[in-house]
């Protein structure tokens, strides 16, 4: 089964310490230096008035990041847009790749006021052609995922939830590590 | 493109509705056909347009970033218009007719939102959808996904009739002659890809309302109108339909003219084909600033254009569909799911009760209300859309309509589950109170995503909202009935002229600095259809321009009369004291050292700019007699409104004629300062120098501006009634806009000097 267009969201640890509106102006910096390899940055939507909704975006061809607020869970979020070669846990590394990057550097711009989960994340597929939210894409699915985020976070112990709440949704599962992640390390994938 | 596009098109093979279907294969033929160089980027663009793909601001690949206009580096691959670049994002416009939805649809839009998009749905001021930031390439899939559910996108953009509107309250709407939704869906049906629609020189909107008085269909701004009506022929009651043609807003607004007073409702799908094809023979082609209906309408009267429709109409060759496809669609009509109820009592639970007050209505069928579902600024999300679907389909028998308000209307929802629908909306977000109140802000997308943005009206949408939103509590009721209306440029998207407090965005420049403003449009009507269209009156610092909404507001309570409604009111104390108050808003704007926040817009902490100009050269210099000149043509424009409500449009047309003049002089006095003051010169020199040398054009509309300068000199002396001298007025705004757009073009170049050649 291939899988492509992986959403990555990293979820905010504790409560947001500062105004979201303030990640516009940092996300505009980002777009203007052009500042993520690889992926060519085209513009900012601030869509905070819409609650849970999908925060700020720096809206890019290949990939979108953002701090997104989606469930109403505030998180740092990656989405592949554009295909992505290679194989499913390529994809999974590249996805999270880009949400850590992400999240390191708005941790750097937020210093104090915003820290990321060390243990828990999301990973979605946004693409319900390939992967429709069912037990059967899970049980395809699930080898390849756990064996990708035993390589990723170097260890097994963590637990792997399919969204299975409601079928309407795109198929993701919530990662929990029992152990705490290397932000960084995950940054360079 | 997304990895599934081949998996949807093998999913809905030979399974899609025709032509919805195969018109998606086409589309998916001509976009690889425009990939390898085989179809002109010019027909491509027209071809994407038909199909609802629209473009989106920065597709020509360049970008302010608040120091200067980069060049985006898009990959280099063919155009997909003139200056579009391939892999830019777009917008993609669905047509929903009527603005009628079940909950597979809300479904499908929400898949959509999530996988092709940012997230939302934006829902817009003709009942349309758009979803921003699509991909050219997933067109095709998304089309398909749509088609599957009944939605098409054709012809949502591009110089095709666009969506069908009409009132969301038809069918249960105590007020309204007949429900009007079979008669929409059927002409939105009849008239998509029909013959005599394909020649239009520019787009044609058509508009439903069950009633003359209230605004829900707001047919008096549409290029063709209907409202529901009776009469009695012998001793049966007959239904039909008051037609009227050549409305619209844009820059200069139009109200519509009557074409016929009575048309049985069997004569409306042909005596609208023959206004198309008398349209599509003799509309404008060339000049697209001139190629609506209405200035058809306005060159030929309306008493030749109704001669022109009714010998068309006798030409036409029968067609069944006339007939066949209302009977087809009167069998569609809606009913309960439920049974009727009683209204809950409504106890301590405030945010129930206010929104019960606001959003709840009755039905003309005993026991059942509509409820209004308020959404910010038109946007909803993927997940809200999810559990509105299963709102709908618990509550009702499936139906749902999006409004020109930008929010949704559930229909048909018995009294006695008021309260289980609201709290299954407020657990989503779902139930703001207020709806149609002036918190329901209506805004355009402006600088967020279009193209011809000028200032930020989602951002100052957002702004007013919330300031008005955290004293709501404490506002009087009199301005709580305001609808507030906001463009993002005087294109009117916004619907900006038919609110009682209306805003356009312009530029300004101060000290060589950019400054978005707005301007305040007064004296435009919402009930009756959009009875009447505002004007001007002052351009405000979009910064201050919440404060224009309070010193309005708040003037407007103290000084109105028992029940006086808004309009009333600036009908009965003129534009002038407001303006009096609103002034000091438009002064002394702090440096750019001083406070740099007035030098970007609401939600854009970039440095403001249009059009990529960068700071001029002139920076440090106070009034220049340029300014001067302007601000007295800008004085005179709004004399000229004065004299109109005064009930004087001979003078409020002679006044903004004088406006003209007085905005090209000082246009001309930039190059030549010793031009004189008769009307002649100033024309000549104007024409020599801004005119001929093409630097008066407007990159998007050309002459449009320097054209209206043109009609008004060469008809001086002509006779004005309230419509042309209401135009006139408009279009000497415009022309003043337009003035400052090219001393700021200009001032970004080495001046030229200022004796005459």
């Amino acid at each position: 089964m291939e899988l492509q267009h992986f959403v990555a969201k990293i979820h905010v640890d504790g409560p947001l310490g500062f105004d979201p509106a303030k990640v516009v102006d940092v996300l505009h910096k980002w777009v203007a230096a052009q500042s993520v390899p690889g992926v060519l940055l085209i513009d900012v939507a601030e869509l905070l008035h819409v609650p849970n909704g999908p925060g700020v975006i720096a809206v890019g061809h290949e990939a979108d990041y953002s701090l997104d607020q989606t469930g109403g869970i505030w998180g740092v979020l990656h989405r592949r847009k554009t295909v992505f070669p290679g194989s499913n846990a390529d994809r999974i590394v590249q996805a999270l790749k880009g949400a850590a990057q992400t999240a390191l550097r708005l941790e750097e711009a937020f210093s104090g006021t915003l820290k990321v989960s060390r243990t828990t994340f999301e990973l979605i597929v946004n693409d319900r052609g390939l992967a429709p939210n069912t037990p059967e894409t899970y049980a395809a699915a699930q080898p390849e995922i756990e064996a990708a985020l035993r390589t990723l976070l170097g260890h097994g112990d963590f637990q792997v939830t399919r969204h299975d709440r409601e079928r309407r949704e795109r198929f993701g599962v919530t990662v929990k590590s029992a152990k705490p992640y290397d932000l960084a390390a995950l940054a360079a994938g | 493109m997304k990895a599934s596009a081949a998996i949807w098109k093998e999913r809905f093979k030979g399974k899609l509705p025709e032509p919805l279907g195969s018109e998606v294969d086409q589309f998916e033929t001509e976009i690889g056909l425009r990939q390898q160089g085989k179809i002109e980027d010019k027909v491509f663009a027209e071809t994407r347009l038909r199909r609802g793909a629209y473009g989106q601001r920065y597709d020509n690949g360049h970008r302010y970033d608040g120091t200067e206009s980069r060049k985006l580096p898009f990959a280099d691959k063919p155009t997909k218009g003139p200056g579009t670049m391939w892999d830019a994002p777009g917008m993609l416009r669905i047509k929903i007719p009527f603005g009628g939805l079940n909950p597979e649809q809300l479904e499908t839009m929400s898949e959509l939102a999530e996988e092709y998009s940012d997230g939302i749905a934006h829902v817009t001021t003709r009942q349309d959808f758009q979803l921003h930031f699509i991909h050219i390439e997933n067109g095709p899939s998304i089309m398909r996904r749509l088609a599957a559910v009944g939605i098409t996108t054709r012809e949502a953009c591009g110089n095709a009739v666009r969506n069908v509107t009409a009132c969301p309250l038809a069918g249960v709407c105590s007020d309204e002659a007949f429900d009007v939704t079979p008669y929409s869906h059927a002409l939105a049906w009849f008239l998509m890809g029909h013959p005599d629609t394909m020649e239009f020189g520019r787009k044609f909107k058509p508009a439903f309302s069950g009633c003359a008085q209230h605004a829900c269909g707001l047919t008096q701004m549409h290029d063709i109108g209907f409202t529901a009506a009776v009469r009695e022929v012998d001793g049966k009651l007959q239904r039909g339909f008051k037609i009227v043609v050549g409305g619209g807003l844009g820059p200069v607004p139009r109200q519509a003219r009557t074409l016929t007073e009575f048309a049985p409702v069997e004569e409306m799908l042909p005596i609208t084909q023959a206004v198309c094809r008398v349209f599509g023979r003799h509309g404008e082609k060339k000049n697209r600033n001139a190629a609506r209906i209405k200035f058809l309408v306005d060159k030929w009267g309306i008493e030749k254009f109704r001669a022109e429709v009714v010998t068309t109409r006798q030409e036409l060759r029968e067609d069944p569909r006339w007939l066949e496809m209302l009977k087809g669609f009167e069998k569609t009509a809606e009913g309960p799911l439920r049974p009727p109820g009683e209204m809950p009592k409504l106890n301590g639970n405030d945010k129930l009760n206010q929104w019960v007050r606001g959003n709840v209505r009755d039905q003309r069928q005993a026991g059942y209300v509509t409820c209004a579902v308020t959404l910010p600024l038109g946007d909803i999300t993927a997940d809200q859309l999810r559990a509105l679907a299963d709102t709908v389909r618990k509550y009702t028998r499936g139906t749902i309509r999006t409004t020109v308000e930008q929010n949704f209307l559930i229909r048909w929802i018995s009294k006695s589950d008021v309260a289980a629908v609201f709290a299954e909306l407020d657990a989503v977000n779902l139930a703001q109170p207020g709806s149609s109140s002036v918190v329901d802000i209506t805004a355009c997308p402006g600088t967020d995503t279009c193209k011809l943005g000028i200032s930020s009206s989602r951002g100052l949408g957002g702004e007013i909202r919330n300031r008005l939103l955290a004293k709501s509590y404490q506002l009087d009721e009199a301005i709580k009935a305001l609808h507030i209306k906001i463009s993002g440029c005087f294109n009117s998207c916004g619907d900006h002229h038919v609110a009682d407090l209306g805003f356009y965005g312009v530029s300004r420049t101060i000290n060589g600095y950019k400054v978005p403003h707005f301007q305040v449009l007064l004296g435009g009507q919402w009930e009756n259809n959009a009875g009447s269209y505002g004007l001007p009156i002052i351009a405000v610092p979009s910064k201050r321009a919440p404060d224009a909404v309070d010193r309005v507001t708040e003037y407007y309570v103290k000084n109105r009369q028992k029940d006086e409604k808004f309009f009333a009111f600036i009908k009965r104390v003129g534009k002038g004291p407001i303006r009096e108050i609103l002034e000091p808003l438009a002064e002394n704007i702090p440096t750019h050292d001083a406070d740099a926040s007035f030098y970007s817009d609401w939600g854009d902490p970039r440095q403001y700019s249009i059009g990529d100009i960068g700071i001029g050269e002139c920076a440090g210099e106070v009034v220049t007699r340029y300014e001067f000149e302007l601000v007295a043509a800008e004085r005179l424009v709004f004399e000229a409104g004065l004299h109109l409500d005064r009930g004087v449009p001979q003078q409020g047309g002679e006044t903004a004629y004088s406006a003209f003049l007085k905005a090209a002089k000082a246009l001309v006095q930039v190059q030549y300062d010793d031009v004189g003051s008769e009307p002649d010169e100033i024309f000549a020199e104007f024409k020599e120098r801004f005119f001929d040398t093409q630097l008066f054009f407007d990159p998007f509309v050309g002459p449009k501006f320097a054209n209206f300068f043109f009609a008004a000199h060469a008809a001086r002396g002509e006779k004005f009634d309230a419509d042309t001298a209401h135009h006139r007025i408009a279009e000497a705004q415009l022309f003043i806009e337009a003035v400052h757009n090219c001393y700021n073009k200009l001032r970004s170049k080495p001046a030229p000097t200022a004796a005459k050649s």
